[in-house]
């Protein structure tokens, strides 16, 4: 069965971002980017990961803070673009 | 209501009355005295009385709070230099680090290294390996406190640091055992110690090692001395006005001179009661933070007044911010449109203030009273002898309006004393009796500096300088890269982020998983600042016709300029 949408991101998350000594628990609704896990300059290669995985462009307005903040947030902006 | 007039006068009565001995006099300093900047922030501010104030209150980003006074400021420092003295053995002069979140240890530990005449040596946590060993190496650092969270970092690079004794970890719950080397050190259960001999460092006593980026080479080292607090102590006073009910909140990173120079001598050595915030950005998260802790004096960055410009007014109602009463920016030139916003959103303007990792204090800045025109960085701090000079002859420019490189006359008391283990460079940035800023900017009639950009290549994201070198180098280790260049290009929020120009080695393709690859690999090897936000795959790059790579054609087609001279360029673009 194939991986869904949110554990894609949710373990992209974790391995790239996540420091090697950082144990904390990062979840669908932790806030990522508020909470200090991607900083908003990282928040570009999030932005072409996601891009890149599932081969569609999204515009720099619809790539906020706010969008990017929970793996949660991240599906709900990937609907739209009908990755689900 | 609390009187708070401006501390300093209207701006021409104070140029011609103001001396830095009044600095010295009010912190009952005379030449040749003992000066120790971590002395002078906790004990000094007990025996004025205020040992039960705030001194400090600082959030995590899950909301937990943690306070300290001023007494547990000065029990606490004197913890940690004992510490270090009797238990680590660490001797006055040597390099200690501080690579840690924005956490009470990180605040608190600075002026603990202080309190036993060590060198401070803060670098910013997001660091990825290869950037904190070429810092930790031309220091030769003794010590280093971190967190669980950025112990990796240290153990895979310790091999190559045979001066590196001590890694001190402020977090260890005990979970995994500590390896050789290092040492568990937690802040909240530690023994208070009362009374410590303070070192008794004097002036010119080398007290803080901030890293910088420049054009070529690697980082250099900005060697700072206890007798900065003259300056630091008084430019807080009068530009950032804080006044002894202020609650202040100082938003930048220790592990830049922000960080320091105003997060921690500039509000403790005035007694300042300051907030830290150990978050993300986050518009509203931000606006609650001021609201929650009364915020009044708040010193931030373009960058964020730009992000948060971005997410408008409407989410500003939402919060009561009537606690702020002084707004000052720094870390890059504050744009028109983000002064005038902030007099809409928060019924005052972001003062403007300019300075770099080398002056240690503000010298160009908007005050408090001042008339403010929007987009100009102001006028030189009292005491800041400063104008602009010609490019070639470095004679200052007499004619109003023409651009010209900032120039300061030597002499003020947090001025660099060198770059560690680099007199060479440090002696090329003074000309005709000038220290030189790398700065383009020009003068208007009425005195007003006006920022044009930098002189050289230096890259600056976010209020941070990158430099080129360290970027295309780390770019090189890539298999897939054959040549690189790094350069700024324009962003409506940062100012400037990192673009990089790649041609590949021959089997490799470009393509959008290669372009992530690669911004992943800098990333992890330098930090996001540094991590390329774009890649341009090209077939060659413009250079000299002696090999160099010649960045300014690249950044000029980028901000759409003129190239300017190309007669050494090699090849066609």
């Amino acid at each position: 069965m194939a991986e869904s949408v949110k554990d894609v991101v949710l373990e992209y998350v974790k391995n790239e971002y996540l420091e090697e000594g950082d144990d904390r628990e990062v979840t669908y609704d932790t806030p990522i980017i508020s909470g200090g896990i991607v900083d908003s300059f990282s928040m570009v290669s999030l932005k072409v990961f996601l891009e890149t995985k599932y081969k569609i462009s999204i515009p720099d307005a619809k790539a906020s803070p706010e969008a990017f903040d929970s793996v949660n947030n991240i599906v709900v902006l990937l609907k739209e673009f009908g990755i689900e | 209501m609390p009187n708070h007039t401006p501390f300093m006068k209207p701006y021409e009565e104070e140029v011609k009355s103001f001396s830095w001995e009044i600095s010295k006099k009010e912190l009952g300093y005379k030449d040749g005295d003992i000066i120790n900047i971590g002395e002078f922030c906790s004990d000094r501010i007990c025996r004025m009385g205020k040992s039960d104030k705030l001194a400090l209150i600082w959030e995590g980003f899950s909301g937990e709070e943690k306070r300290y006074t001023f007494n547990d400021l000065r029990q606490l420092t004197n913890s940690i230099a004992k510490f270090l003295r009797d238990d680590l053995g660490i001797k006055p002069g040597d390099r200690v680090c501080l690579f840690m979140d924005k956490v009470p240890e990180l605040y608190i530990g600075f002026l603990g290294v202080l309190k036993m005449g060590a060198i401070v040596q803060p670098l910013f946590s997001a660091f990825g390996p290869e950037s904190l060993l070429t810092r930790l190496q031309d220091a030769t650092t003794t010590a280093i406190f971190t967190q669980k969270k950025h112990l990796p970092k240290v153990r895979n690079i310790l091999g190559e640091l045979p001066s590196l004794k001590h890694i001190i970890v402020v977090d260890d719950d005990g979970a995994k055992p500590l390896r050789e080397h290092e040492v568990a050190f937690n802040m909240d259960n530690v023994e208070r110690v009362d009374k410590f001999d303070v070192y008794p460092s004097t002036a010119e006593t080398p007290s803080v090692l901030h890293y910088t980026s420049g054009t070529t080479g690697k980082p250099k080292g900005a060697q700072h001395v206890h007798n900065s607090l003259i300056s630091q102590y008084i430019t807080a006073k009068y530009v950032l006005d804080i006044h002894d009910d202020d609650i202040y909140w100082c938003t930048a990173d220790p592990g830049w001179v922000t960080g320091t120079s105003y997060g921690i001598i500039g509000a403790w050595s005035n007694g300042a009661t300051q907030c830290v915030m150990d978050a993300g950005f986050k518009a509203e998260t931000w606006y609650k933070f001021i609201e929650k802790h009364k915020i009044t004096v708040w010193y931030s960055a373009p960058t964020a007044i730009r992000a948060l410009m971005k997410e408008g007014t409407e989410v500003v109602k939402k919060f009561n911010l009537s606690s702020l009463r002084h707004l000052a920016s720094v870390g890059e030139p504050l744009n028109a449109e983000a002064v005038i916003w902030s007099q809409e959103a928060f019924g005052m303007m972001f003062h403007d203030t300019f300075w770099q990792t080398e002056t240690g204090c503000i010298v160009v800045s908007n005050y408090p009273g001042m008339k403010i025109k929007p987009g100009s960085m102001g006028k030189p701090f009292p005491g800041i002898e400063a104008t602009v000079v010609d490019l070639k002859t470095f004679v200052p420019i007499e004619r109003k309006g023409i651009v010209g490189m900032i120039a300061l006359k030597p002499g003020w008391p947090s001025m660099i004393r060198t770059y560690w283990n680099n007199e060479v460079t440090y002696k090329t940035k003074f000309q005709n009796g000038w220290y030189l800023c790398g700065d383009r900017a020009s003068i208007d009639e009425e005195g007003y500096f006006w920022f044009v950009g930098r002189d050289d290549d230096v890259i600056n994201t976010g209020g941070h300088l990158v430099g080129p070198f360290e970027i295309e180098s780390a770019l090189l280790e890539h298999p897939a890269v054959a040549e690189s260049a790094a350069i700024g290009k324009p962003d409506p929020i940062n100012m400037e982020v990192v673009k990089a120009f790649i041609t590949l080695k021959p089997g490799y393709n470009q393509d959008k998983m290669l372009e992530l690859e690669i911004m992943n690999f800098v990333r992890k090897k330098l930090s996001a600042l540094a991590m390329p936000q774009e890649i341009e795959f090209v077939d060659s790059l413009p250079k000299t016709r002696s090999g160099k790579i010649m960045r300014r054609v690249l950044r000029a087609k980028e901000w759409g300029e003129e190239i300017g001279d190309i007669s050494t360029l090699e090849n066609d673009m």
